[in-house]
């Protein structure tokens, strides 16, 4: 039973979802509201409990065994701390979105900033004319690269033309192709797990 | 005073010209053949109208679309563009209640014709099919009896062909490393929740790496980045080592929960890649704009890179930057390819047809729409 209890569930709701699509009753809606966002809700604020008791074990194991870059998880549960206080004592005030739009906002941005030195890197290794594969590659994204910026139109008036060529006639085919495939992978996946065929993700067989 | 005559003349010559020249209600004339119906395959609370167009339009600019029911007057209930030929009327419309519509026509100066004729009462009501998607439905049940068909061929014993996947087959060679190597596997199941398919093929793959790691006697490392992904990680590694007879290697720890925001999390991938330099990286699952970050801070670090993604766009990123990369649809193979399911290797086969049939479409479609033959697109076509 502790086996077959969850594929039943999983059935259910699954082939129970699979209709509601084709149903556009409110009472369909409503159920899909309840599944999807109460149920959802309920569940994730649950898990949410053993994930915050995760982060502290494996940070304190580390802070207390000094692994290397101890002092970052040391930071890293003082600031959790400090945030889970200053939205409760404050109600979720100025203060609190102060913290947000000063701190984090701006380290995430620095985060994301850095995509840039990376993708040159990237770009860098990627383009190495090692093969006919590659160096078409590189001479695809050089053109695309050229065409894009206002240069590309001084150059030659017909860059950005081919440019358009480029991204809306091979670019796109393959990745409607990509597309396509991953659409029927998803289906035949929900499909294996509303049957009960897959059950890796249940972590058992 | 001859000269102050004369303009009074000419002024008074000038007003009849200017209330010809300008347009006025009786000019106008109002749409025709006003029909209301309950708007099909909806939850209700809502009426379409449509309408034929007035003959002239020059001087029309759209149209005022007036509503009365038995608790309510007749009242302005909407506007629709000159050259539109239907309204949908969503506005505060309740179920198995009498509505009559009736429209006129308004000029750009504010002027407008005489109304319709009243439309007759029709009631909104919510429906229990979708007719519009019937043909989706039709798909999905081809779909789903090739996929019950293949594996009953499956259980009768007949071998199935399965192309190599290069990304796959170095999994093997990948733990392997690590174990000579002596350090960790980092196992990066994407950003996003565990209703997202690509999420669950995280997981299904999840479960036969880690039973690799346990038989290599290697460490596995999973850091999460939602709740819930984290439980069903932590029992799918478990198993996984359970299923290989060493549960005793099992550490909940290396199964944990870094951070639920996107790049915080990014930043704690790369702090572990650079700190525990473990020998293989695997980012497997649903990636968006940390991809690259994360995928080149594991080249720097000198690891073996798989990565796989069905988001297309994040797939030049790891093709860049790994060694291996698993393309769209391999992601959900993968949990077959590895456990050699015939069960779950036969649902490839079904994935093979449908894109097959799709193939036939596309091609058979481009053919008939040369001629001017394009019923096949509304077999496509959703709502």
């Amino acid at each position: 039973m502790r086996r077959k209890l969850p594929l039943i569930i999983a059935f259910g709701i699954g082939f129970a979802m699979l209709i509601q699509y084709f149903i556009p009753h409110p009472r369909s809606e409503a159920f899909y509201n309840v599944i999807v966002q109460q149920w959802f809700i309920i569940i994730f604020a649950f898990m949410y409990i053993f994930a915050l008791r995760s982060f502290f074990m494996h940070h304190i194991t580390k802070v207390k065994k000094k692994k290397e870059g101890y002092i970052f998880s040391a930071v890293a549960m003082v600031s959790v701390l400090f945030m889970l206080l200053s939205g409760l004592i404050t109600s979720r005030g100025p203060f609190f979105d102060s913290l947000y739009n000063y701190m984090i906002a701006p380290l995430q941005g620095t985060m994301f900033s850095l995509l840039a030195f990376f993708i040159a890197s990237a770009a860098f290794r990627a383009f190495r004319a090692r093969n006919v594969q590659a160096t078409l590659l590189l001479v695809t994204a050089t053109v695309v690269m050229i065409g894009r910026v206002p240069i590309g139109d001084y150059l030659w008036k017909g860059m950005p033309a081919l440019v358009e060529w480029v991204m809306t006639i091979p670019s796109m085919a393959a990745m409607r192709g990509i597309r396509i495939g991953v659409g029927l992978g998803a289906v035949a996946t929900a499909m294996k797990i509303i049957l009960g065929i897959e059950r890796s993700y249940m972590g058992g067989e | 005073m001859i000269v102050m005559w004369i303009g009074l003349l000419y002024i008074f010559a000038q007003i009849p010209t200017t209330v010809v020249a300008t347009t006025d209600s009786l000019s106008l004339s109002p749409p025709t053949n006003l029909k209301a119906i309950d708007t099909p395959n909806d939850r209700g609370e809502s009426i379409t109208l449509r309408w034929n167009l007035p003959e002239d339009l020059s001087s029309i600019e759209g149209y005022q679309i007036f509503r009365k029911s038995k608790e309510e007057a007749l009242h302005l209930a909407g506007y629709a563009p000159m050259n539109k030929t239907e309204y949908t009327d969503e506005l505060n419309i309740e179920n198995n209640v009498e509505y009559q519509y009736q429209i006129r026509s308004l000029s750009p100066e504010g002027f407008v014709s005489k109304f319709s004729e009243l439309s007759p009462p029709v009631v909104a009501y919510p429906q229990w099919f979708k007719k519009n998607e019937v043909n989706i439905l039709i798909m999905v049940l081809i779909y789903l009896g090739l996929i019950v068909y293949f594996i009953l061929i499956a259980r009768k014993g007949k071998e199935i062909f399965l192309r190599r996947i290069p990304g796959l087959d170095a999994l093997e060679e990948a733990v392997g490393r690590a174990t000579e190597m002596g350090k960790p596997i980092l196992y990066v199941p994407g950003i996003w929740p565990m209703d997202e398919i690509g999420t669950i093929a995280a997981m299904n793959i999840l479960k036969p790496v880690s039973k690799k790691v346990a038989q290599y006697e290697s460490r596995i490392i999973v850091p999460c980045i939602d709740p819930i992904v984290m439980n069903v990680a932590q029992q799918t590694v478990k198993e996984g080592f359970t299923e290989a007879g060493r549960p005793d290697r099992y550490n909940q720890d290396d199964v944990f929960f870094l951070t639920s925001a996107q790049f915080a999390y990014a930043a704690g991938v790369n702090g572990i890649m650079v700190r525990e330099k473990p020998a293989t990286n695997l980012f497997l699952g649903v990636f968006f704009a940390e991809s690259l970050l994360l995928a080149e801070t594991g080249n720097a670090t000198g690891a073996i890179q798989i990565a796989g993604t069905d988001r297309v766009p994040q797939l030049p990123f790891f093709v860049a930057a790994c060694d291996y990369c698993i393309m769209g649809e391999e992601l959900y193979a993968a949990s077959a390819y590895l456990s050699e399911d015939p069960r779950l290797v036969s649902s490839i086969k079904a994935q093979d047809w449908g894109k097959m049939a799709i193939l036939i479409s596309l091609f058979l479609g481009s053919i008939l729409a040369i001629f001017g033959l394009r019923f096949i697109l509304s077999w496509f076509s959703a709502g």
